[in-house]
């Protein structure tokens, strides 16, 4: 028996590396798990962009569930994840609120002139303090906030089509169970 | 000697990547700046994830100097700052995680594992010691402490 002790050791040592090899593939090693999740967004009140001297805060979206996404025009990835929303993300019927996040507003309005603006609204957050309470650390990033503006669920990295099947619309039909 | 003066310079260069990585901040004395780059080196940047905050050139490690200076300027305590950055970027951002009963096995676990290897070395030790011809000169009631 004590002859295949070494063995038993070796055998041990290769499962566990092995199941390191296997969880690093299986989740994206650079997203920090947000500690906000399920807890109420932040407060926040930012002017509209295109629109002197209109702000929105958090209380004025409450009610309804929204889509916030966080873009800017210098953002590579923000351009890929824009046809998205323009499509899978817009099919969900939910208002998509851009935040234009470190971002000079001149830039930001001919970027959406550009790729055309799937946005129900852009606030602005030029100096990304309001993305700092959001957790933020990079664009593109896009958080789901219920009626009663809690935080429910969050993305780092672009949205694809997959993520909204996969992600978005399980934590929207709960959600939806919750409110029936 | 020239070629020796040219590698002292080359040796220069990644200083010089320090300094430029350090946004100025207007520190009101040597102390106060002595207990930001502290505290920013104990704090890690989540965009580029092996860096400290101190280290890193992202801009969020940037927009999070500007905001750890003005919190400290505003009179918070470092245990305050530390506790605004994780509310909103989770335990990540500490090089040293808490002692928690979700982080025992981080802490503990090699201990654990130290101490499970020991007493498999010392039992396997005392076992041979004794199924062993004595072939030494050691005296045989000597055996168990020789090991």
């Amino acid at each position: 028996m004590s002859r295949f002790l070494p063995l038993i050791g070796f055998t041990l040592l290769v499962v566990l590396f092995g199941f390191g090899i296997w969880w690093n593939t299986q989740h994206d090693q650079h997203e920090i798990v947000s500690p906000l999740i399920n807890k109420p967004a932040p407060a926040f009140a930012l002017p509209v962009l295109g629109e002197e001297g209109r702000t929105v805060d958090r209380q004025s979206l409450l009610g309804k569930p929204y889509i916030l996404n966080v873009f800017g025009s210098w953002c590579i990835e923000c351009v890929h994840e824009h046809a998205v929303l323009s499509t899978d993300v817009k099919a969900l019927g939910l208002p998509l609120i851009g935040m234009n996040y470190k971002d000079d507003p001149k830039d930001a309005t001919a970027w959406l002139a550009e790729h055309g603006n799937p946005f129900n609204l852009v606030i602005v957050d030029r100096d990304g303090r309001a993305g700092i309470d959001f957790g933020v650390y990079g664009a593109p990033e896009t958080f789901l906030i219920d009626g009663k503006g809690v935080i429910r669920y969050k993305h780092v990295g672009p949205i694809t089509p997959e993520v909204v099947t996969r992600e978005i619309q399980p934590a929207l039909a709960a959600l939806a169970k919750e409110g029936s | 000697m020239r070629r020796l003066g040219l590698l002292a310079l080359l040796c220069l260069v990644p200083l010089l990547a320090i300094a430029q990585a350090i946004q100025p901040l207007p520190f009101r004395d040597r102390a106060e700046e002595v207990r930001f780059q502290k505290l920013s080196t104990e704090l890690r940047c989540p965009m580029c994830q092996n860096e400290t905050l101190a280290d890193s050139n992202a801009p969020i490690a940037h927009d999070l100097r500007r905001q750890i200076f003005e919190m400290m300027q505003a009179g918070k305590s470092d245990a305050e700052i530390k506790a605004y950055l994780v509310d909103r970027y989770s335990d990540f951002v500490l090089y040293k995680p808490p002692v928690e009963p979700k982080t025992w096995l981080l802490w503990f676990g090699p201990l654990v594992v130290l101490a499970l290897g020991g007493f498999v070395v010392a039992v396997q030790v005392r076992r041979r010691a004794r199924q062993a011809p004595v072939t030494t000169q050691a005296p045989a009631n000597d055996a168990e402490d020789d090991w």
